[in-house]
C-alpha cells in the first residue's frame, strides 16, 4: 500500500510550509530517511524526510507551492503501484491530472472509490483538520504511516515520553529498536534529579508588581540598566591570544561577553528565569541566546549550557551557529529555549542601544561598540577602550537592584578577563 | 559428587527409587537379562530380581497397557521403550488410557507411571528411527513431558518423574548416554516444570532442551567471541512449560531464539514463541526465530542427515539475526 507524504510540522509554530525544491523525482528509489524535499517554514529551510521506503510514485505539489501542515504533497510505494485518488484541493496541478488519465492509475482510482479506502481517507483528513495547535503538529508525522518500532522500544518510548517519529531506527527497514532509544537523549519531564528549573509561585507582592507595571507600560514592563565597561584588559587578552596562539585560535569580544554573562548568571540565578504568567521559572541550566541578523530578519541561536563551556568552545559554537543561522539551516531546537539573550551591534559602531526582550525570557543585554574614549584613571584623564552595555529587564521577574547586581558582576568579569579563561 | 555418564546417572536414579519404594518396577524389551539395549538397567535384575525387572516380548502396545493397569492398581511402573520410535505402537495406550484415566474417572484413578527411553536422531538410523516426539506428547493434556540434557538432570528428573502421581513421558537423548558430568549423590531431586539457566547472559536468550543444549552452549561460546553475551535456557520439562523462567530471561535480553531437534510445524518452539509473544509482547526487540530439524523425513545419507540436523552454527546464525548483526 502506498504511503502518503504530507507537509510536516517542522517547527513548533509552523502552520504552513513552502516546498522550496524536490530532492527526489517521481520514479526515484526512496530509502527510509531520505531527504525528499526542502521546505521553508516560518523560521528556517528544513528537510522533509521519507517516512517509508520504496519509490516516489507522485509529487502532488509542485516546487514553490505553499501548503498547510499535514496536507498531502506526494506518495511513496512500490514501483508501478497506483495511488489513491486525490482528495486535497491543494493538490490540483496539471501534471498530476495527466497521470490520472493513464489507464492504470484510473483503475486504482476506481477501486478506491468503492467505499472503504475512500472512507479511511476522509477519516484521516478529519482527524488532521479537527485538531488544533500543538496537537496537529505532533499528530501529523504519525499519520504519514505507522512508525516501525519493536514492542520494547514502544514501551520505553511511552515510559520516557520520547516521540518515536523523532528517532532514527537502526533495525530492519528502519525499525526503531531498543538501542536507538538508549542512544537518544531522553527528555524526561521529571527524572529522579528533577527538572532543570524551579517553578516559584508568585508572591502577592510579585503579583501586584506585575499587574501594576503591565498597566503602565504594556505586556512586558521593561526597564533598562546601562553601564560602561572598561575593555582595555579584555582587548589586551585578545591580542595576547592572537600573538601567542597564531591563526585559528581567536577570541572575539562577543565570546568574552557570552562567557561573562554566563558566569554572572551562575551567580545571579534570579536573572536566569522565565515569566510564566502564574509563576516564575528559575532555570538551573544556562542557555544563552545570541541574536544574529539574517537577510530578512533576525534569529537567536542558543548556546546551551554556556556556563559549562570554555571561551574557545563558545567561540567555535557561536561561529558555527551564526553561519548556519544566516543560511537558515538551524533546527528548531537550536533557536529555542534560551534562558537569557545577548544582542551585539558593536560591529556596526553603535555606541549604545536597548534590545527588546524575547519572552518568556526576562532579560537581554544590548552590547555596543568598543571605542577609545577619555576616562579618568588614577586621577588622570587617559584614553581607554570602553564599551557600553544596556540590560533590558522584565520587571515582573527582575527588580532594579537584582539586575544592577548582575550587571556589576558582568562588568567585573569583563574588566578582569583572566577569570574568563578559567575552565 | 561423582562424575557419571548420563546412562549411569539414569541407572542410579532407577536403583535408588527401586530401593526406596518397593512399588517401583521396570518393564520393557531386553531390560533384564540383557541389562537394557543401552545398558541403562545394568545390574538391576541381579539386585531386584525378575519380579521387579521384567523382560517383555516385542509388543509395545501390550506391555504399555499392562504397565498402565499396574499403575491403576497402585504400583509405580517404569516402562522402557527401546526407542521412542517404537512407542508409536503404544501411543494409543499412552494417550487414550494413561493421559485420560484420572480425568475420566473423576479423579478416582490416577496413573503414576513413567514411560522412558531414547528419542531423537542418532547417526544414520534412517527416517523411521530418527524422530523427536516431544511435541507429540506435549500436545496431550494429562501427560507431563520431560527431556533431560545432562547427567545431573537425568538423575534428578527421573527420580522426580517416578515420584510424580501422573503419567510422565521421559525422553532421553540417544546421543547423550555417554556424556559425562557431575551428579549429586543420593537424594537429588530436580523438580518437574522448572527450566534451568545453563549459561547466564544478557544479549539474547537461546531456549533449548535435550540434545540441542550442547549446540546451544557451543553457539553461545562462539557468540561470546564476537562480543555477544547469550543466555542459554534449558527447558528440561516441556510440559508443564516454565513460563516464568522464559519471561525473566527475555525481559533481560529482549531477544530470543528457540532451538529444538524436532520438525518445525507445531513444534515445541512454536509453543515457546506463542507464550513469549503473548505474555511478553512488550519485552521483545526483535521477532523470535526458531531453529529446528529440517521439515523432511530424516535422510539416511550422512551429509544430508547432517544438513537436516540442528547444530551450533545454525543457532549462532539465528542469534545474530535476532540481534540484527
Amino acid at each position: 500500500m502506498a504511503t502518503k507524504v504530507v507537509m510536516e510540522a517542522l517547527s513548533p509554530t509552523m502552520e504552513e510550509g513552502r516546498l522550496v525544491e524536490w530532492k527526489k523525482n517521481e520514479g526515484d528509489a526512496i530509502a527510509l530517511g531520505d531527504v525528499l524535499a526542502e521546505v521553508e517554514t516560518d523560521k528556517a529551510v528544513m528537510e522533509l524526510v521519507a517516512r517509508a521506503g520504496g519509490t516516489l510514485l507522485r509529487q502532488t505539489v509542485a516546487a514553490g507551492a505553499t501548503v498547510p501542515v499535514s496536507a498531502e504533497v506526494g506518495w511513496i510505494g512500490e514501483a508501478g503501484e497506483g495511488v489513491p485518488s486525490r482528495t486535497d484541493k491543494t493538490d490540483k496541478t496539471g501534471k498530476t491530472d495527466k497521470t490520472d488519465k493513464t489507464g492504470k492509475t484510473d483503475k486504482t482510482d476506481k477501486t478506491d472509490k468503492t467505499g472503504k479506502t475512500d472512507k479511511t481517507d476522509k477519516t484521516d483528513r478529519t482527524d488532521k483538520t479537527d485538531g488544533r495547535d500543538g496537537a496537529v503538529a505532533r499528530a501529523a508525522p504519525a499519520s504519514v504511516g505507522r512508525v516501525k518500532a519493536s514492542p520494547v522500544a514502544r514501551k520505553m518510548a511511552a515510559e520516557t515520553g520520547v516521540d518515536l517519529t523523532t528517532v532514527a531506527g537502526s533495525g530492519p527497514e528502519g525499525r526503531v529498536i531498543k538501542r536507538d532509544l538508549e542512544s537518544t537523549p531522553i527528555r524526561l519531564p521529571a527524572g529522579p534529579a528533577g527538572p532543570p528549573y524551579t517553578d516559584t509561585p508568585l508572591s502577592q507582592i510579585r503579583k501586584t508588581i506585575a499587574k501594576r507595571l503591565v498597566q503602565s507600560i504594556g505586556p512586558i514592563p521593561t526597564f533598562y540598566l546601562t553601564t560602561e565597561i572598561d575593555m582595555e584588559r579584555a582587548a589586551d587578552l585578545r591580542e595576547q591570544v592572537k600573538a601567542t596562539q597564531g591563526e585559528g585560535v581567536k577570541v572575539s569580544f562577543n565570546d568574552l561577553v557570552v562567557r561573562a554573562v554566563s558566569l554572572a548568571l551562575v551567580q545571579h540565578p534570579a536573572c536566569n528565569a522565565w515569566w510564566q504568567d502564574d509563576k516564575i521559572r528559575y532555570w538551573h541550566e544556562i542557555h544563552v541566546g545570541m541574536a544574529v541578523a539574517v537577510d530578512d530578519g533576525l534569529i537567536t541561536p542558543v548556546i546551551r549550557h554556556a556556563d559549562r563551556k570554555t571561551l574557545f568552545e563558545i567561540g567555535a559554537e557561536s561561529k558555527e551557529l551564526a553561519g548556519r543561522a544566516r543560511e537558515r539551516r538551524l533546527k528548531p531546537e537550536e533557536y529555542t529555549g534560551a534562558t537569557f539573550s545577548i544582542s551585539n551591534l558593536g560591529m556596526f559602531d553603535i555606541e549604545h542601544f536597548t534590545a527588546v526582550i524575547n519572552p518568556p525570557e526576562a532579560g537581554i543585554l544590548a552590547v555596543g561598540s568598543i571605542a577609545p574614549i577619555p576616562a579618568v584613571v588614577d586621577g588622570a584623564v587617559v584614553p581607554r577602550r570602553r564599551m557600553r552595555v544596556t540590560m533590558s529587564c522584565d520587571h515582573r521577574v527582575i527588580d532594579g537592584a537584582t539586575g544592577a547586581r548582575f550587571l556589576s558582576t558582568v562588568k567585573l568579569l569583563l574588566e578582569n578577563p583572566a577569570s574568563l579563561l578559567l575552565p | 559428587m561423582a562424575t557419571l555418564t548420563y546412562r549411569d546417572a539414569l541407572n542410579q536414579a532407577l536403583r535408588e527409587e527401586m530401593a526406596r519404594d518397593s512399588s517401583v518396577f521396570l518393564m520393557g524389551e531386553e531390560v533384564a537379562e540383557y541389562d537394557g539395549a543401552y545398558k541403562v538397567s545394568r545390574g538391576l535384575l541381579k539386585e531386584f530380581g525378575p519380579k521387579r525387572v521384567v523382560d517383555t516380548p516385542i509388543a509395545e502396545l501390550g506391555f504399555t497397557g499392562i504397565g498402565i493397569g499396574a499403575a491403576m492398581v497402585g504400583l509405580r511402573p517404569v516402562i522402557e521403550m527401546m526407542t521412542w520410535n517404537f512407542a508409536l505402537l503404544a501411543i494409543d495406550q499412552i494417550i487414550n488410557s494413561a493421559a485420560k484415566m484420572r480425568y475420566m474417572s473423576g479423579g478416582q484413578v490416577g496413573v503414576p507411571i513413567v514411560f522412558r527411553g531414547p528419542g531423537g536422531a542418532a547417526l544414520q538410523l534412517g527416517a523411521q528411527h530418527s524422530q523427536a516426539f516431544e511435541s507429540f506428547y506435549a500436545h496431550v493434556p494429562g501427560l507431563k513431558v520431560v527431556t533431560p540434557a545432562t547427567p545431573a538432570d537425568a538423575k534428578g528428573l527421573l527420580k522426580s518423574a517416578i515420584r510424580d502421581d501422573n503419567p510422565v513421558v521421559f525422553i532421553e537423548g540417544e546421543m547423550l548416554y555417554n556424556q559425562k558430568g557431575e551428579v549429586p549423590d543420593g537424594e537429588h531431586l530436580t523438580p518437574l516444570g522448572k527450566a534451568d539457566v545453563k549459561r547466564p547472559g544478557k544479549d539474547v536468550t537461546i531456549v533449548c532442551h535435550s540434545k540441542t543444549v550442547g549446540p546451544a552452549l557451543k553457539a553461545a561460546e562462539q557468540l561470546a567471541a564476537e562480543g555477544v553475551d547469550a543466555e542459554v535456557i534449558d527447558l528440561r520439562t516441556i510440559r508443564p512449560l516454565d513460563t516464568d523462567a522464559l519471561l525473566e530471561s527475555v525481559a533481560k535480553t529482549n531477544r530470543c531464539v528457540v532451538a529444538e531437534e524436532g520438525w518445525p510445524f507445531a513444534g515445541v518452539g512454536a509453543q515457546v514463541v506463542d507464550l513469549i509473544q503473548r505474555e511478553g509482547f512488550d519485552l521483545l526487540d526483535a521477532p523470535i526465530l526458531r531453529v529446528t530439524g529440517a521439515d523432511v523425513p530424516m535422510p539416511y545419507n550422512k551429509h544430508l542427515e547432517r544438513a537436516a540436523k540442528v547444530d551450533a552454527a545454525k543457532i549462532q546464525d539465528a542469534a545474530k539475526k535476532v540481534l540484527y548483526r
